[in-house]
């Protein structure tokens, strides 16, 4: 009992709060002050028949108000104690630390035992019609960008509640945005109604260029002769040109779209073909063992990861120099101990090194066991910016887009810039004479061998944001580097950049065409045939270094 | 002592070399076959059939490394795609004797593989045609690989793609190819492959003496193989190809063809690796895509590097030794072996680079300056110019 009252008092303070705000205030329906606790009580026991209805009783009792609670039975966070059937909002973060808070107000509850607890389950049914039920509160509650998304979720579901909302709405609407994305919905409802032909004229002339998924279905369906079949030969064929108009945007953002991806894919060929472009292409030294610098980064993010779970979001800030030191220090105790000893020699160096990446493998596997890890993405690598309805790009591939950019330019610069570039680029072109200089070539060899592992490792904390963390990481991308490295020509870091890019977008752009393995297959062959023609890739070195 | 180096010591020399191989294969393999099919299972010289199919998967693996010796020993051509010829000389018999099946499948029909049934195809894809005829199969055999090691040598040697980077690009080949196997669509099975076969030529695959009679075939391809390899490279032919390897550009100006050359030895190689093929995928029961994967091809040249290149018999010995260990330690220790198998590449290259035949050589050429007999000098095959 102590606890219903709590309850109450909880809402009521709730629903005070809601009245004072002026815009909400005409608009919150009168309410019976015992019905909703009681609905409360039932959320706790009703079947999946019962609960949509519930939901929009609660609505309909609680008004707006409710808001929060139905964001929590929506994120699968609301639970109840079994005894007291009151409900307490129940939180689990990556960590797999529980925090109880109360669902309306954030208050952490510690009085609360959470072996007590029994979740509110949700369905797909329910949750269809939390999510419209939730959006018709959000159009006058939260920042514009919420409601302008409040709005556009209510375009496929043009219901009388609906309508009532969206017309009280834009009777005073001030943000453009909004009152855009509500106009839209006026304009399809109209459509569907009899309206005069000018009417509906304007209709479709207001829904021409927009990307909302919802518009398109309407005016296919009007234009289907087994949908609505519009009658009206003008407004079909404003109808017709509309849709055009739409779609020929849709496939342009489409484009955009496969671009983006091939440009992402690009970016993780480029992280993990640029160290192998030092080690192969400046130093001439064939690394089979190079794809498990790659793993050696994934894995050391993983590490990072379990060694501080309090701090997620800082870990790859913490895992990027350390994976960098990991496969950097692997790759300078490889050059020290087995390369150095086969100079000359590339075949038995790519046999050998193969041999290193193969016991490398094999170590992971015994200290990690086979199965994939799971690298946690901090929160500001997830989501996704949405442009527009038709395009969306995902901020991890946006993020390693970007820092693959800055990876290779700080290599270029590490390169032409610094003494150790200079000397390494002395080596690579006459060794004999570096050494007469008074290069160390020995020093410069691990260095630089050091330096292309350490930036695999890096470009491993990358991967291990996109894909799967495995002892087989490595395997999947060191053919595919090797190709990148060939393919942009030997020795030329902007070839390799140019190389990766090109690769990537050519795979993306055949992929809807041939599907993910046949276009892999074909850029396989497409280089192959390729080095026939030019065996020394896009951008040959010139000059006496060539040979 | 002195017994041991004067076999090593006529084994070097090149005619014998063949006599003392041939002979070695013909009685291992008339004990084994004889007393598999002669002793009472309960005797201690009795050889399982098990042992008998895994000897003749020793010597499909010894013929796939003869096949690599001859490009990479004598040519210089590191292939890490020669597992591609093998598995499509091992699909191409794979497909014969899946047509052999008939309607004795999973879903009787007697037109289609089980798979194409499970897929609901309604025809035989075009390629499959006239595989249920022997002859024409084991015709694809050695055509198929053939044809696209001409095209693919052909391309690469003419163009001049030589060390590491043709190596690359052989490694993509067969990973391109094991791509396109694991594929539904290609329909050669997919993931699973073919197997459940049941007969060949009409004898019962799970017969004793069926598993004999290929055992003893694939010892007798092996040998003819070995003879006319050996032979090819005691002749003039075989000289021209020693001094490519040596010296491509020289050879070339010589007035060479060497791309010529190089490509007719390709396809050479890749047929002896697709023969190898054909005959492991009957004893073994099943060809999947997992033969294309390129650690299998890196696979081979340890054993050539470990047996000792361009020797031919090294090759072989390699192969077999390699293979046996193998099938120890991942029955005592499966984790252990990819240990061991990473620890043996980079071993072999930097401490044994002439392989186990390099190691014999040395030592018979100390024994020779320890009697003062009548040393030979040079290495390798050049060694043996004088016969």
């Amino acid at each position: 009992m102590r606890t219903l009252l709590l309850l109450i008092c909880c809402l009521v303070f709730q629903m005070a709060a809601a009245q004072q705000a002026p815009d909400s205030a005409q608009s919150t329906p009168e309410r019976d002050d015992n019905v909703l606790p009681s609905l409360l009580l039932e959320l706790t026991e009703a079947n999946f028949r019962r609960m949509p209805t519930l939901v929009t009783e609660i609505e309909q009792a609680g008004g707006r108000a409710v808001l929060p609670l139905l964001t929590v039975l929506q994120d699968g966070q609301l639970y109840y104690q079994v005894d007291t059937r009151e409900l307490v909002r129940r939180q689990e973060s990556d960590g797999g630390r529980v925090t109880l808070t109360d669902v309306f107000s954030d208050n952490e509850r510690i009085d609360v035992d959470n072996q007590s607890l029994e979740m509110v389950r949700i369905n797909n049914r329910l949750r269809a019609v939390l999510q419209a039920t939730i959006a018709r509160i959000k159009l006058f509650e939260g920042n514009d960008a919420e409601r302008a998304e409040a709005a556009s979720i209510m375009l496929s579901n043009l219901d009388e509640d609906n309508l009532v909302v969206l017309n009280e709405a834009i009777a005073d609407e001030q943000v453009p945005s909004v009152a855009a994305m509500i106009n839209v919905a006026l304009a399809m409802n109209l459509l569907v109604t009899d309206a005069p032909q000018a009417e509906r004229l304007a209709a479709v002339e207001a829904l021409n260029g927009n990307l909302e998924g919802p518009v398109r279905n309407l005016l296919r369906s009007f234009l289907d002769e087994l949908g609505r079949n519009e009658q009206d030969l003008e407004v079909r064929a404003a109808m017709a040109s509309a849709l055009a108009s739409i779609e020929r945007k849709v496939r342009f953002y489409q484009l955009m779209e496969q671009a983006f991806y091939g440009l992402s894919l690009g970016s993780v060929l480029l992280l993990a073909a640029i160290g192998l472009a030092v080690t192969f292409g400046v130093m001439g030294v064939i690394n089979m063992a190079h794809g498990e610098m790659l793993m050696l980064g994934a894995y050391t993010t993983y590490v990072v990861q379990m060694l501080m779970p309090e701090f997620i979001t800082y870990s790859l800030w913490v895992a990027i120099p350390a994976a960098f030191a990991v496969s950097g220090l692997v790759g300078m105790f490889i050059q020290r101990f087995v390369i150095r000893y086969l100079n000359g020699r590339p075949l038995e160096t790519l046999l050998a090194t193969f041999g290193i990446s193969l016991i490398l493998q094999q170590a992971v596997r015994t200290i990690f066991s086979p199965l994939n890890r799971l690298v946690v993405s901090p929160e500001w690598m997830s989501g996704s910016w949405d442009i527009n309805p038709v395009l969306s790009l995902t901020n991890n591939r946006l993020f390693i887009l970007l820092f693959s950019i800055i990876v290779f330019v700080i290599l270029l610069l590490i390169l032409k810039k610094t003494s150790l570039g200079l000397q390494v680029r002395a080596v690579s072109q006459n060794r004999d004479m570096a050494k007469a200089m008074g290069i160390r070539t020995d020093w410069v060899d691990a260095m630089t061998f050091g330096l292309g592992s350490g930036v695999a490792g890096i470009a491993g904390v990358a991967l291990s944001q996109l894909t799967n963390v495995g002892p087989n990481l490595g395997q999947d991308y060191i053919i595919d580097s090797f190709m990148v490295v060939v393919f942009g020509g030997v020795g030329n870091l902007w070839g390799t950049l140019v190389g990766a890019f090109s690769l990537g977008v050519a795979n993306k752009f055949m992929e809807p065409m041939t599907g993910a393995v046949l276009a892999k297959i074909i850029t396989l062959v497409f280089i192959i045939l390729f080095i026939q023609i030019r065996p020394k890739g896009l951008f040959p070195q010139k000059g006496r270094a060539a040979e | 002592m002195s017994q041991f180096s004067k076999i090593w010591g006529e084994l070097r020399q090149g005619g014998n070399t063949i006599t003392l191989f041939v002979i070695i294969l013909f009685f291992s393999t008339l004990l084994a076959s004889l007393s598999n099919m002669f002793l009472p299972e309960t005797s201690v010289l009795h050889v399982s059939t098990y042992t008998i199919t895994l000897l003749g998967k020793y010597l499909c693996y010894a013929m796939l490394a003869l096949a690599v010796d001859v490009i990479w020993g004598y040519c210089g051509i590191l292939s890490l795609g020669h597992g591609a010829f093998f598995a499509l000389g091992g699909y191409a018999m794979g497909m014969y004797l899946m047509r052999q099946i008939g309607d004795r499948g999973v879903y009787g029909n007697s037109d289609l593989p089980d798979f194409m049934v499970f897929l609901n195809w309604d025809t035989l894809p075009w390629y499959w045609y006239g595989m249920d005829q022997f002859w024409f199969a084991m015709l694809m055999v050695a055509l198929v690989p053939g044809l696209l090691a001409l095209v693919f040598g052909w391309l690469a040697f003419r163009s001049r793609v030589t060390g590491v980077y043709l190596s690359i690009i052989t490694q993509a080949l067969t990973y391109a190819l094991m791509l396109a196997f694991f594929r539904n669509e290609m329909g050669f099975g997919g993931n699973n492959g073919l197997t459940d076969f049941k007969e060949i030529a009409g004898f019962d695959l799970s017969a004793d003496n069926t598993r004999v009679s290929l055992f003893v075939i694939t010892a007798i391809v092996l040998a003819v193989v070995f003879v006319s390899s050996q032979l090819i490279m005691r002749s003039r032919l075989g000289r021209v190809l020693v001094s490519i390897r040596d010296s491509e550009a020289r050879a070339r100006f010589l007035g060479y063809r060497t791309d010529h050359f190089k490509v007719w030895l390709f396809v050479y190689s890749a047929v002896i690796a697709a023969l190898a093929g054909a005959l492991y995928v009957p004893q073994v029961g099943i060809i999947n895509p997992g033969e294309f994967s390129p650690v299998n091809s890196i696979e081979i040249v340890v054993w050539v590097a470990v047996g000792g290149r361009g020797t031919l018999y090294g090759a072989v010995v390699g192969a077999i030794l390699v293979s046996y260990a193998k099938t120890r330690f991942t029955s005592l220790v499966p984790e252990s072996w990819i240990f061991m198998l990473g620890a043996l590449f980079v071993f072999v290259t930097i401490f044994l680079p002439k392989g186990l035949a390099g190691l014999l050589k040395k030592r018979r050429q100390r024994d020779n300056a320890d009697s003062g007999g009548g040393g030979i000098a040079g290495l390798g095959v050049s060694g043996e110019a004088k016969s």
